[in-house]
């Protein structure tokens, strides 16, 4: 064992002298975006080989987490911080913290219905009824109104969520909560909540398996990861009536109808918004930026990278299933990178 | 089972009995059999599932290379092989001396209450969830310090070795027989001489089945790293930046919902296994030719 | 923490008998888990005070699991954690005892060191795998037998209701198998050292081969066999991922195995990493508390059944 510290310790001073004018810079948080951040990252360290850029998806709340104990550089997460969360930041750090929206993200429904094959309609209340136990069989009007000349059987629905705290969820039952006054005051909207029915199922792969091998069941997944799997899902009513399917550009649309509502900090939920295009179970994704940065190489690198992000990268993200943020959000976000100081 | 095997049995009873004994004899050892056969075949199914899996998607690069994004080819994961194996050096340096110089204590000096006691505790240090470990590690080393680091995650994994140290040296100091004790103490020996040259030699074979199992399963794990060594996309320098490992790659990339990277995660699975193999075909190797595993 | 250890051994060799040294360092080890374990425990304790303080010990006895209105009990999970460790002993024992016989008395023994390695091997699985493994090979398996096991066994509350596949019993079985090699490389070590005398000397007075196994060879072993068994249990006591993977996570108390279940290890690594808000984590600390708690009472429960076996044996 000694001998192989002996002849390690000379690399390792070595590799030590190496990365001194390096920059490291630590990020952690929501997994949804890691395969996006990652790109970003690379691609940026390529065009500035000294700026090392080290994002680790170790959850949302994870993220919220360690960026207010200062153990990371900045934060990213799923659904925005809260207002005791900002001022628990701030309390620590005596000074606040920044959203930055950076990509988008959506959750469809799938299932798993023997003998159907086209593409069923959900309504609002069809999907809120379902996961709350109260639409409990396929043939349910709710269901079956919104899918003329669709034979739907008489057989019970079997529920699938997600079993482990995530953005996902959090997505999915703020939109619940916007279309169903019950589930907003009997379950409400959080990373995990207090399902009333169903089986809970780790991860996407955990809920799309279960849905998979469990014969008349529904589940809710990323859009991404459907649309990579070629995972068959529902169409969702948004609020100008229409049947929508998830798509990048609907999802982009959200961001668009949402655009007048968004508040200076960025801090908004756009499920269910306004247009005729908009995929109603939509989010964004952000990126958390303390205001302060004592670092000046730190500081000047996060906030290049920001409006990289903004300009060439939002260009990337179509190639990996993302939806970009609307021209109206990225104006937006550009002013707002000049309050990092 | 097989308490009426009485050797004063009448004749007449005999023959029924010596019938009844052998065919006790094959149905027992018949079954002890197939438990053998189900059992691997379960380990097996699962090995070779890792193998084709895992070895049909590596590549030279993956040895080599650092991680790409998605949809690039040639990545590798080079960083998260040193990272796991500077993770698992840290942990054996801790976790390996104190469990086995207790697991010592415990066969070969200590009893009574204390004793019991210490079994006790190892065997509810063992029960602890991984992820405990790791917020316990992340308490006392990365708040403090304010940044993830090797050592936090080395750390977690070294606490976790210890009570499997313990408790499996222990028992193999234990199965030596008594009398190679006492033939070396009543030949002028001191205990503690007899320990070194006769008991730990004879348990060795034991003991390093003990520590490998140990390696394996520490090797295996996610979620103490998750908050310790953190995780990193480049290269980790010295022992005090965060640090890429192979089990926290698998579970990133297996969650994600691309094909490309469900390949990348097969295949660190593979080449995790095979570091462990190669970790311990080298241990036994080195130490098969020593005297002693004096450590 | 580690420099007591690293000189002992060159320090020992200079001291020809050196007892009391020796006594003196192994003692300060085996105090270090004390230290540690106590340490582990304090920080536990510590760190759910805000939950501790709400619910005093009505957590443990309230099924409800409630993260969005901060209402949360622990019985559910206690009895999910409970069930899967036991099927995962009542499969795991038998298959893992019975194969390290095979292995150690039966088998060549090339062929034997050379399973056995394979089997040391299976530990290193991440436990991602064996999830993975779970939902996509495993539960369509179970699937496969349900009709036969419900013919079997169908008329014990314990196998009825509907069955999904994901289940109590899935993730015992999914347990059983990750902690086999545990049971399996450890006790077929003890069996192996039981001195080849005794074995002989049962042949020798006529016994059978089994009958020297199991009236001689396993008494001899009986303590290390035990022993394989505690690290078992504590590991599928403490196991995560997989099980999360094929349980449902459904935090209800069901009779059924066929109902889907949740375990204590498997909430607090779901949720954890996404828990925000004192309280919450403050919950989620205080189930690693009761796990540990569940962990002396279950050791304790187990190491009493040992005693009176040894007490009955002599």
């Amino acid at each position: 064992m000694k001998r192989t510290l002996q002849i390690l310790l000379p690399f390792l001073a070595l590799a030590g002298a190496a990365m001194a004018q390096d920059i490291l810079i630590n990020g952690a948080g929501a997994t949804f975006p890691y395969p996006m951040y990652s790109k970003w990252f690379d691609e940026y360290h390529k065009k500035n080989p000294h700026m090392q850029f080290n994002y680790q998806s170790i959850g949302s709340g994870g993220g919220i987490k360690q960026v207010t104990e200062g153990t990371v550089d900045f934060g990213a997460t799923d659904g925005p911080m809260n207002d005791t969360q900002l001022k628990d930041f701030e309390a620590k750090h005596m000074s606040g913290i920044l959203h930055f929206p950076t990509v988008m993200g959506a959750d469809v429904p799938v299932y798993n219905l023997a003998g159907v094959t086209a593409q069923l309609n959900f309504t609002g209340d069809a999907l809120a009824g379902i996961f709350l136990g109260k639409i409990t069989k396929w043939n349910d009007p709710e269901i079956a109104k919104a899918n003329p000349g669709v034979t739907l059987p008489a057989s019970d629905i079997i529920v699938v969520h997600r079993s482990d705290g995530s953005g996902t969820t959090f997505i999915w039952v703020d939109y619940l909560s916007k279309v169903s006054k019950e589930w907003e005051t009997k379950v409400g909207k959080g990373t995990s909540v207090n399902w009333p029915v169903g089986l809970g199922g780790k991860g996407n792969e955990g809920v799309s398996g279960t849905v998979k091998q469990t014969p008349n069941s529904i589940g809710y997944v990323e859009l991404i990861f459907a649309r990579q799997n070629k995972m068959q899902f529902g169409k969702v009513k948004n609020s100008a009536g229409v049947f929508v399917e998830g798509s990048l550009a609907g999802v982009t649309a959200a961001a668009a109808g949402a655009v007048k509502e968004i508040p200076d900090d960025f801090r908004v939920s756009i499920t269910n918004a306004p247009g005729k295009d908009v995929y109603p179970i939509s989010s964004f994704t952000w990126l958390l930026v303390p205001e302060k940065i004592a670092d000046a190489k730190k500081k000047a690198a996060i906030k290049d990278f920001l409006s990289w992000m903004l300009g060439p990268g939002q260009a990337m993200t179509a190639a990996l299933d993302y939806a970009p943020l609307p021209k109206a959000v990225v104006a937006k976000e550009t002013k707002a990178i000049a309050k990092i100081n | 089972m097989t308490a009426s095997n009485s050797p004063h049995a009448p004749a007449s009873h005999f023959d029924f009995l010596h019938f009844r004994r052998k065919t006790v004899n094959f149905v027992m050892l018949s079954l002890t059999a197939i438990c053998t056969f189900v059992a691997l075949g379960v380990l097996l199914y699962i090995l070779g599932y890792l193998f084709v899996h895992g070895a049909s998607s590596l590549s030279l690069d993956f040895f080599t290379k650092l991680p790409t994004p998605v949809g690039e080819a040639g990545g590798g994961m080079a960083n998260a092989i040193v990272g796991s194996g500077k993770l698992l050096l840290i942990a054996m340096c801790l976790g390996v001396p104190i469990g086995f110089l207790g697991g010592v204590y415990l066969a070969e000096f200590a009893g009574g209450k204390f004793a019991f006691l210490i079994r006790y505790v190892t065997d509810l240090l063992n029960g602890v969830p991984s992820i405990v470990m790791g917020i316990f590690a992340y308490t006392i080393i990365v708040l403090p310090q304010k940044h993830f680091s090797t050592l936090a995650g080395g750390l977690a994994l070294g606490v976790m070795m210890i009570p499997i140290a313990v408790r499996s040296s222990e028992e193999f100091l234990r199965a030596v027989p008594l009398n190679l004790r006492e033939g070396s103490m009543a030949l002028g020996a001191s205990k503690t001489r007899a320990i070194l040259t006769v008991v730990i030699p004879a348990a060795k074979n034991g003991i390093i089945t003990g520590v490998m199992l140990n390696l394996a399963r520490v090797a295996g794990e996610t979620a103490p790293l998750l908050f310790t060594s953190f995780g990193n996309r480049y290269w980790s320098h010295g022992w005090n930046e965060p640090t890429a490992a192979l089990p926290v790659m698998i579970f990133t990339y297996a969650i994600a919902p691309y094909e490309d990277w469900h390949r990348q995660a097969w295949s660190a699975g593979f080449v995790l296994l095979s570091l462990v193999l190669a970790i311990n075909v080298f241990a036994r190797l080195v130490l098969s030719n020593k005297k002693h595993v004096a450590r | 923490m580690g420099a007591g250890p690293k000189p002992a051994s060159s320090f020992l060799q200079r001291l020809k008998g050196g007892d009391e040294v020796a006594y003196l360092i192994t003692c300060i080890a085996a105090s270090t888990i004390l230290a540690l374990t106590a340490l582990i425990v304090f920080e536990l304790y510590h760190n759910s005070a805000a939950s501790r303080g709400k619910f005093g010990f009505a957590f443990l006895f309230s099924s409800t699991w409630d993260p969005v209105n901060d209402q949360y009990g622990a019985l559910p999970f206690i009895y999910g954690t409970v069930v899967t460790s036991a099927v995962a002993l009542l499969i795991g024992i038998p298959l893992g005892v019975g194969a390290a016989i095979f292995l150690a008395e039966m088998a060549p023994p090339k062929v034997s060191e050379a399973l056995t390695f394979m089997i040391e091997l299976l530990a290193a699985v991440p436990s991602v795998i064996f999830g993975l493994l779970g939902i996509f090979v495993l539960v369509p398996i179970l699937k496969w037998l349900e009709p036969a096991i419900r013919a079997v066994l169908g008329w014990t509350p314990l196998f009825s209701g509907p069955f999904y596949g994901v289940s109590l019993f899935a993730a015992g079985v999914v347990m059983s198998v990750m902690i086999i090699p545990f049971i399996i490389s450890i006790s077929r070590e003890v069996i192996l050292a039981v001195p080849n005398d005794q074995r002989e000397a049962a042949l020798a007075l006529g016994a059978t081969r089994w009958e020297s196994t199991w009236d001689v060879v396993l008494p001899n072993a009986f303590r290390g066999i035990m022993g394989s068994v505690f690290l078992a249990l504590a590991r599928a006591l403490g196991e995560t991922m997989a099980v999360t993977m094929v349980v449902g996570n459904d935090p209800k108390i069901k009779a059924s195995l066929f109902a889907p279940g949740y375990s204590i290890a498997a909430v607090i690594a779901n949720e954890f990493t996404e828990a925000t808000g004192e309280m919450y984590t403050s919950a989620l600390i205080e189930l690693g508390l009761v796990l540990f708690a569940l962990t002396v009472v279950i050791n304790g429960g187990a190491r009493l059944l040992v005693a009176a076996g040894e007490r009955n044996k002599t």
